[in-house]
């Protein structure tokens, strides 16, 4: 059983700032845990009842209260500081990177749609092609994509990208990701969208530039035909 | 005042340093979950509004401001009526109590009739909350945000006529005097509550 | 019941008004006396047994899902019983599961941990703790009862119609909730929407009579700074219900609407806002996990103060961290949406304000700490009880630091770290609490001690297999697993972890098991236990100055208060408790200062249970 608590291995440009993030928040936590759970069970050793032990007589103490009130509001502070520039560079459409690749992905029960702008790379076009199930990207370069849904709400989910945005029907929103090595990843859905929800699922193909573009092109003459 | 902790404790004696009684606490703390309620519908008006200006008209255009405007004179004057009764009662008027309850009744339910009146010539005109009668204009969210919040407030001044009814009935018996008219006091909020909130939801849905 | 009635009965609640007439003066029939009764701790005892059986509901709908999670495929031992809708053979079907998860958690959030917290403490302690003879309108209250009967029948009766209960998810976000064309069931989520609007009218009915209580009718000397923290939480719970569940119920009426005729409020093919049914959705369910956790606090502040023999640490301090959690309850239920779409600045504010309001909640959990340090610390079973509520929500607090940053967030979202992080906060936090105020209270509430030995078996087995259920599924949500799905296996990528599901759901199964002791216990203690003195745990509260079980109207003397709940071991008297109501020495028992000063009559300590 894998009782680890080390995130498994990201393959996106911003996964590692993601990642530290975590294991930041997680030695904070930690510790945090085995001070108060180590200190609880301290007290009940030291003052459990004994014959003739009265308890102290005290109602508290206001320099205490005023340091553990003000001592977790700048730990939280801080991490939610810490948090905020990965957040921006994830969610923020302003900050997404101007040449990249553009998709879209239409979600509808209980599969993938991955729509690629063919060859004038524009989308909307009649040489669009569509896969399904099948995201395929080049290694190392920014890709673009805007959700969509038909019917429910749906969620993309990249585990290996640290990627997730709900697609939600009636709306088109953008994410972006970059990855750094080539292989096969997943791609999931992580939002209940009715019984077939678990088996919505596609896989991630990351190839290198040359190998991506002879597989678009071919995708693209199968189009033609 | 010496709360002497021997005297024997008489249920229906009330608790001691009490401001206000029970009844008229809890209805104004009902009429908070009330606000909430009307903040939900409300809400969820403007937003959609936001969201799709397209759906809405003009005022006027479909909704009859004039008519509701004189609905909204009719329920106005039912307060200052229920203000009357209030202060008859508070003086022992008996008399005073019950016309001014009748005549409280009597604008509410004209009140809901014209209501039923409006909505009868709205549906006749095509304008329903039903999403399949709409696909061509693409008004139907106008259409159910306007009869879900003017629907609800007009069932609540169905619910509050038919307690102001029962309340005369219970004047007639003389159950109220002047020391003692918790009833005709918590009818009375409710129903300046429900005027209030058809002063708001006659201003955003009629008139902007 | 009639309009007319329904006025003529609130009329005749008011003890203060010339209808009212008590009915305690007189001997009551049995169905006046035990089935519509107005006696709050009738009604309290009618809300636990009621909320016992949904939490029985809830633990078998609990268990079939890890069932299916353990053994993927497999048939059900005796799951035969079922039609071949849901389970053909034994073999749980995709959208079979799909109601087990929405069932379980909708019977558990509002059917059980609710009712128990607030329908169970909230009955039986407001008034006794207040000096009370009875709540502020005791026919509303029975009224707010059988509306949950009422509620809790249909949403057992979906279960039965054609394409079985809700399946959408206990959240039944907008679209897939709006229509039988996503999910298959049609009925059942119009029965769902139903049942959870009258179960609201529930709790708003019970929330106006609390609050009106707490304010109108506590005993003299009972000020503000006195109430113990039971019936504080209580009260502030009261507040949060009053004002949270409206803005749920107008959302149900729309969804309701948008599936029975045909409006489009959350349909986007009709230009509706499916985000607009989540935002009235989390703006009433931030303020109910609130609801959800700070009865309990209450609670566990109570049995740590007595069993500690202690004063609680920073009463003042303990009042103001659950004021501030109520008006921060309000502001951060976007933390809930960081993954659906929202504008991402939006994004950051609701990080802002959800990292603020862990801090009240730290605060507590160091008073409790506090509270134990130099005490004199008893193991009885609801201290057991209460002490893992503070070990438990440590955990469930520090997991919910990973969430609230919207960037770790992203991942963790919709994972079974979710799922770990709220039954954390929900078993290990309320659950526990609940256990603790239930062993704590029962003498009261039943006038017979609980076994003790059997108690703390109970407790230890539930502590330890709780943990094995739960807190590998921090682990299952850091490698990717995402919640709600029927079979994980259908990912490669979560293919080996399913030996450690099949280990959870082993524990499940046994933690489930555990709670038959605590059945036994609770209904051999009943009828078999010892007899419950008045005062059993020398505690100092109003509660413990009357019979066990207390008569009909209370007290027999109105009560004066002469000091805060929690003087234990006040240097003041011998005994290590100093009850509320105990004049002071040198008071004479009409609370003015004696011409002579005596030495005040001290507490005769009695025998503690368990000791």
């Amino acid at each position: 059983m894998n009782w680890s608590w080390m995130m498994p291995e990201t393959v996106s440009t911003y996964g590692p700032a993601i990642d530290q993030l975590y294991y930041v928040i997680l030695v904070i936590t930690g510790v945090v845990f085995f001070l108060t759970e180590g200190a609880l069970i301290a007290f009940l050793v030291m003052y459990r009842h004994k014959e003739g032990r009265k308890a102290a007589y005290i109602h508290g103490s206001t320099k205490a209260e005023v340091v553990w009130t003000v001592v977790p509001f700048l730990i939280v502070m801080a991490i939610a500081l810490a948090s905020k520039s990965s957040w921006d560079l994830v969610k923020n459409p302003a900050n997404f990177p101007a040449d990249a690749m553009r998709l879209v992905v239409t979600a509808k029960q209980f599969e993938w749609n991955v729509t690629y702008p063919g060859a004038d790379g524009r989308i909307g076009t009649a040489d669009d092609f569509t896969v399904r199930n099948q995201l395929h990207i080049p290694v190392n370069r920014a890709v673009r994509v805007n959700l969509r849904a038909e019917d429910v709400i749906h969620s993309f989910f990249l585990p290996e990208f640290r990627l997730k945005q709900d697609a939600i029907p009636g709306r088109e929103i953008p994410v972006w990701f970059e990855a750094t090595r080539t292989g096969e990843f997943t791609l999931g859905c992580a939002e209940l969208c009715g019984l077939g929800h678990y088996r919505m699922k596609g896989t991630v193909y990351v190839h290198t530039e040359a190998d991506f573009q002879s597989w678009a092109a071919s995708r693209a003459e199968e189009q033609q035909q | 005042m010496n709360h002497s902790a021997t005297a024997v404790m008489d249920p229906r004696h009330p608790m001691p340093g009490m401001q206000v009684y029970n009844l008229k606490l809890g209805m104004w703390i009902f009429l908070l979950s009330e606000v909430m309620f009307f903040t939900s519908l409300i809400g969820s008006y403007i937003i959609l509004r936001f969201a799709h200006p397209e759906h809405w008209t003009e005022p006027g255009v479909i909704l009859n401001v004039s008519l509701t405007a004189v609905n909204t004179f009719l329920l106005i004057c039912s307060s200052v009526t229920m203000v009357k009764a209030f202060a008859a009662i508070e003086q022992g008027d008996q008399k005073g109590l019950k016309l001014w309850l009748l005549a409280t009744i009597l604008i509410g339910a004209s009140f809901v009739g014209i209501q039923f009146f409006e909505y009868t010539k709205l549906i006749h005109e095509g304008f329903v909350p039903n999403f399949a009668a709409y696909t061509a204009e693409g008004a139907n969210l106008y259409g159910a945000t306007f009869y879900l919040m003017t629907g609800f407030h007009g069932a609540h001044v169905t619910i509050g006529v038919l307690c102001l009814s029962f309340v005369l009935f219970r004047a007639m018996k003389g159950a109220y005097t002047s020391e003692s008219y918790g009833g005709v006091e918590i009818i009375g909020l409710y129903w300046h509550f429900v005027d209030l909130v058809w002063i708001i939801l006659f201003t955003i849905v009629y008139l902007l | 019941m009639s309009t007319a009635q329904l006025v003529s009965s609130l009329e005749k609640e008011d003890r203060t008004q010339p209808g009212y007439t008590d009915e305690g003066l007189h001997e009551l029939s049995f169905i006046r006396k035990y089935v519509f009764s107005t006696d709050h701790k009738t009604i309290a005892k009618q809300f636990l047994f009621l909320s016992l059986f949904f939490l029985v509901v809830g633990g078998a709908l609990a268990g079939m899902m890890r069932w299916q999670l353990g053994f993927p495929g497999q048939p059900l031992p005796g799951g035969g019983v079922f039609p071949d809708t849901m389970a053909p053979g034994g073999i749980i079907l995709p959208e079979f599961y799909n109601s087990l998860v929405t069932m379980h958690g909708t019977i558990m959030i509002f059917f059980a941990i609710m009712p128990l917290l607030v329908g169970v403490f909230g009955n039986l302690l407001i008034p006794l703790q207040l000096g009370a003879p009875d709540m502020a309108f005791p026919r509303l209250n029975m009224a707010s009862f059988w509306l949950a009967v009422v509620a809790g029948t249909v949403m057992m009766a979906s279960f039965l119609v054609e394409g079985g209960a809700a399946g959408a998810g206990w959240t039944s976000y907008a679209p897939l909730s709006t229509s039988g064309e996503w999910t298959g069931v049609y009925l059942g989520q119009q029965l769902w929407l139903v049942s959870l609007i009258i179960m609201g009218a529930s709790s708003l009915t019970g929330a106006v009579n609390y609050i009106t209580t707490v304010i109108n009718m506590r005993a003299p000397g009972m000020t503000w700074f006195r109430i113990p923290l039971p019936t504080w939480s209580l009260f502030i719970t009261a507040i949060l219900i009053l004002l949270a569940i409206p803005i749920l119920t107008g959302g149900l009426i729309m969804l309701l609407f948008d599936q029975l005729i045909g409006t489009t409020f959350f349909i986007p093919a009709g230009s509706g806002e499916p985000l607009l049914w989540q935002h009235i959705f989390w703006f009433f369910g931030h303020p109910e996990v609130y609801i959800l956790i700070l009865p309990a606090m209450g609670i566990v502040s109570e049995v740590l103060s007595c069993r500690a023999r202690k004063p609680i640490f920073g009463y003042h301090a303990m009042v103001l961290a659950m004021v501030s959690i109520a008006f921060l309850g309000w502001v951060v239920w976007g933390h809930h949406m960081f993954q659906s779409g929202m504008n991402p600045m939006l994004g950051t504010s609701f990080m802002i304000s959800t990292v603020v309001i862990a801090v009240p909640s730290a605060i507590k959990t160091f008073n409790w700490l506090g509270t134990l340090w130099r005490g004199d610390i008893h193991f009885d079973t609801p201290m057991l009880h209460a002490l893992s509520f503070v070990s438990m929500f440590i955990i469930g607090g520090l997991s919910g630091i990973f969430m609230a940053a919207p960037a770790v967030d992203i991942y963790l979202h919709d994972t079974y770290f979710i799922v770990a992080h709220l039954h954390y906060v929900l078993f290990g936090g309320s659950l526990f609490g609940i256990f603790a105020g239930i062993t704590f209270w029962f003498p009261k509430m039943f006038g017979r001690m609980m076994g003790e030995g059997l108690g703390k078996v109970h407790f230890w087995l539930t502590f330890i297999f709780y943990n094995l259920v739960f807190f590998p599924m921090h682990n299952l949500g850091i490698q990717g697993m995402m919640r709600r799905l029927y079979d994980p296996n259908e990912y490669e990528f979560l293919q080996p972890l399913q030996e450690m599901s099949t280990f959870i759901s082993i524990s499940a199964f046994l933690l489930v098991g555990t709670q038959s002791l605590f059945a036994f216990n609770f209904f051999w203690s009943m009828f078999r236990g010892r007899q419950a003195p008045a005062n059993p745990w020398n505690s100092n509260t109003l509660e413990w100055t009357v019979p066990s079980p207390p008569p009909h109207g209370n007290f027999a003397v109105m009560p004066t208060v002469y000091r805060g709940p929690y003087e234990y071991s006040s240097p003041e008297v011998d005994a290590d408790f100093y009850p509320q109501d105990r004049p002071p020495p040198g008071a004479g028992p009409g609370g003015q200062a004696a011409p002579e000063p005596t030495p005040g009559p001290a507490p005769t300590p009695e025998p503690v249970a368990g000791d």
